[in-house]
């Protein structure tokens, strides 16, 4: 007779939370959280008395009260008597404003001297890759200092326009470069200029209704659509028509010069101008080198590939070579793009008001709330830099390669 | 064969010598043909970019070459060109210590910030160039943080040989307690090197005069000396707790993982220059009331969280970057998960990081001058302050921020070119 046995009882003891594998990551997590709790505590206690000490308290109703100082460029309707949270929105729009201006530059800039990078042209490649050395390996905040004193030194200053031979003087008669900021003539919306804008957007949305209408002839029946000069027509012809139908509702408001300064017109202080410009160019440098990285990524058999195929030149860039390259270019274009919004925060450097210059700025040493404006500041690039990525997820789930 | 031969009146028994090429197809005419002129469009391009050239050297070479060097201020340095072009490099050389050493340091001790940046070089060679100096040399590089303090900070040497102390009593301590687990020994660690800090600190208060150097507050820290005391500093503290966050972020304990995700988005997400406004007017509010932290020490707090957790996202690359196949040949060697990632894993995603973490060095020496809107008087600082400020040089921009180009290139383009010479050393591929 066999006599069954149990299997040997596993007890418990107190050396497994170390030493076996089932338990122990158990226990490194409970000290994990342990000194978590306790560092947040820690902080906590110590907030707590050095607030009461200086008798202080977090509240945010200092947001409510007037600011109490002029903000010099701002979007929307702001004055002295408006509260802080207005001046932070006014901020916030002027962030916004250099970044989204900087990345469109920047890109401009970055693809184009990405792609002469590439040139067959020695002097060209030469001087473009000096461009982007200099650039990336300088600190933008000297960039954006470097830039704001020339603009101050080169551009001559309103006074200089003044005169029957003035020292300087407008472009086309509109646009006044100056060192104190550039002037642009300002559109008057009249009544009836809603339907020009309105033409406008719809004809926007029939190039692209267009184009993909082409794209899916191509496709599903091999047939050519012609899109260029259709696009070109559709862009111009009917926003002009609309225009003179209706009266020519919309007027410029140029800018002009009444004593010693302009006005009228569009004006942007030469921070604003200094600021967008620098970050641009800086930014341009690191897309000018993702975009070469995109274009060499593609291998050069494509490229043989589809010529072998019979497609012309234009074809093979649009149809084999670009739609791979993008797949490798958009990704850290993106984190470029980014980084411009970050950096657009040194706009303090040069004077400029974004948000970091108002809540982080004059608001928070007007009122001594640090902690509730640095928290307030943090939680707004968060939130873009999160929604950016966000984004970004999104675009490279899209474009990944659908492989088995 | 012989028909042939009288049917043919002549043929040629001995090759033609060979003749050159047409004189468009070779030397330098072919290179200009092939590189500047193959085109239309290339041509005017060439020509524009030599007008462009012409312009900038035609523009800058009389005002370097009628430089002035020697005057003291901006209205002497007018006086002497007399209305020509001409740069006042002036404002450098009479300004020279200032721009290095910032402006409080006192000029009597300036041997010692000079010191620990010559000694800096000799520290990191062996580092850089591990095939050029011998391996004995890590020692002293292992010593130099606790010198560059004294040499830096100044105060009785004792802190420094307290501090170095803790560190080997706490190595010793790990040795003794390795073979239990990783984790015994990293407890062992900090107990050792903690009690020998507790009781070495007592020591060090007794005996502050004991081969004491001047002691300089923190503050009185400038210039460019400011700037690289910054990088080195917060570039080598990140690297270890970069590591740390990447692995703790692959790791599967989702409480620990939690924790690194956060901390790295939530630092990645926000600009420095906010981070340093915490460093500036938050952190004081979560010590202990009555800690007096100076600013200097809170900024390289601050940056160092900043690098850390880039660096995590660059590591972390590295990490995913491998083969699974080696994370599993670890195990099935029976190596557990300290001795699997120090010697199989983290050697291989370094490696493969090294690209990105040099990047990430570089971005951040380049964002320690952002600690002068801060009012802290780096090379930045000093030149919008204290320099264009003065009555003397009131305006003189080209001259100085040229001057801080030129340095902070020369050093970003010479760490980067060293990364691109160190990946090909490393590079055991084949291709």
């Amino acid at each position: 007779m066999s006599t069954m046995t149990d299997p040997p009882s596993e007890s418990f003891r107190l050396s497994q939370l170390i030493n076996d594998t089932r338990y122990r990551s158990y226990t490194f997590q409970f000290i994990a959280l342990i000194a978590l709790v306790a560092l947040i505590a820690f902080l906590g206690a110590n907030l707590i008395s050095n607030l009461a000490a200086a008798g202080l308290n977090i509240s945010y109703e200092f947001l409510g009260e007037p600011a109490g100082y002029d903000i010099n460029q701002r979007l929307i309707e702001y004055n002295s008597q408006s509260s802080h949270w207005r001046a932070a929105v006014v901020g916030v729009l002027n962030t916004l404003l250099v970044a989204v201006v900087g990345c469109f530059l920047a890109t401009v800039i970055g693809v184009a001297v990405g792609v002469l990078r590439l040139s067959n042209n020695w002097l060209i490649r030469k001087i473009m890759a000096v461009y982007v050395e200099i650039f990336r390996n300088v600190p933008v905040l000297i960039w954006i200092l470097i830039i704001m004193a020339v603009f101050i030194a080169i551009l001559p200053q309103p006074r200089d326009f003044r005169g029957e031979d003035a020292e300087a003087s407008m472009l086309l008669g509109s646009f006044a470069f100056t060192g104190r900021g550039f002037y642009f003539p300002k559109p008057v919306m009249g009544p009836g200029s809603g339907i020009v804008v309105a033409v406008f957007l719809a004809s926007i949305a029939g190039i692209f209704y267009l184009r993909s209408y082409a794209k899916k002839a191509l496709f599903d029946r091999g047939q050519m659509i012609p899109t260029l000069w259709p696009s070109v027509g559709l862009f111009f012809v009917p926003v002009i028509l609309a225009f003179f139908v209706m009266g020519q509702p919309i007027t410029l408001e140029y800018p002009e010069l009444k004593g010693f300064n302009f006005k009228g017109g569009i004006f942007a202080r030469n921070s604003l101008i200094a600021l967008t410009f620098a970050l641009a160019i800086y930014t341009a440098a690191f897309i000018a080198e993702n975009v070469r990285a995109g274009i060499l990524a593609v291998s050069k058999g494509q490229t043989e590939a589809a010529a072998s195929l019979g497609l012309r030149p234009g074809r093979i860039m649009n149809l084999v070579v670009l739609p791979q390259a993008l797949r490798v270019i958009i990704p850290p274009l993106i984190s470029q793009y980014l980084n411009l919004t970050k950096n657009s925060s040194l706009a303090i450097a040069v004077g400029y008001m974004d948000l970091t210059g108002t809540l982080g700025g004059i608001t928070l040493n007007q009122t001594g709330r640090a902690i509730e404006c640095v928290l307030l500041l943090m939680l707004f690039y968060l939130t873009i830099s999160l929604s950016i990525s966000a984004i970004m997820n999104v675009y490279n789930n899209a474009v990944k390669l659908k492989e088995r | 064969m012989s028909d042939k031969q009288q049917s043919v009146a002549f043929f040629r028994e001995t090759m033609l010598p060979e003749q050159a090429p047409p004189a468009t197809q070779r030397g330098i005419v072919k290179w200009l043909r092939e590189n500047l002129f193959s085109g239309p469009i290339n041509s005017i391009m060439t020509l524009i970019a030599i007008y462009f050239i012409y312009k900038i050297v035609s523009g800058a070479w009389p005002w370097f070459m009628n430089g002035v060097w020697t005057t003291s201020s901006l209205a002497e340095c007018r006086e002497v060109l007399q209305g020509s072009t001409g740069a006042c490099f002036s404002v450098l050389t009479e300004r020279w210590n200032q721009l290095l050493f910032g402006f409080k340091y006192p000029e009597d001790q300036y041997w010692r910030l000079l010191l620990a940046m010559v000694l800096l070089l000799v520290a990191v060679a062996p580092v850089l160039f591990a095939k050029v100096f011998p391996r004995k040399m890590l020692i002293f590089t292992g010593l130099y943080p606790f010198i560059a303090f004294w040499l830096i900070w100044g105060g009785t040497i004792l802190t420094p040989i307290v501090a170095l102390l803790g560190f080997v009593v706490g190595y010793l301590a790990f040795k003794k307690f390795e073979h239990q687990s990783f984790a015994m020994g990293m407890l062992a660690f900090v107990v050792g090197a903690a009690v020998t800090w507790i009781i070495g600190g007592y020591l060090t208060e007794a005996m502050s005069g004991f081969i004491a150097l001047q002691e300089i507050p923190s503050r009185d820290l400038g210039g460019f000396v400011l700037n690289i005391i910054l990088g080195t500093v917060c570039v080598s503290l990140s690297l270890p707790i970069g590591i740390l966050l990447a692995l703790g972020r692959q790791s599967s304990m989702p409480i620990i993982k939690w924790i690194c995700v956060v901390f790295i988005e939530f630092i990645r997400g926000v600009p420095l220059i906010t981070l340093l406004f915490v460093a500036n007017v938050v952190l004081a509010y979560f010590l202990p009331p009555g800690t007096n932290f100076d600013l200097v020490l809170r900024v390289i707090i601050m940056i160092t969280m900043f690098s850390s957790a880039y660096i995590a996202e660059v590591i972390r690359g590295g990490l995913a970057a491998l083969p699974r196949g080696q994370y599993e040949a670890a195990d099935s060697l029976g190596l557990d998960y300290a001795q699997a990632t120090r010697l199989i894993i983290m050697p291989q995603a370094l490696k493969i990081s090294i690209p990105g973490i040099v990047n990430v060095a570089v971005g951040l020496f380049k964002d320690t001058t952002l600690v002068s809107v801060i009012s802290m008087f780096d090379l930045v600082g000093m030149i919008r302050g204290p320099i264009l400020a003065s009555t003397e040089w009131n305006g003189v921009y080209w001259e100085l921020w040229g001057f801080a180009v030129l340095l902070f290139f020369v050093v970003c383009y010479g760490i980067s070119q060293y990364s691109q010479w160190l990946e090909r050393q490393l590079a055991t591929d084949h291709r």
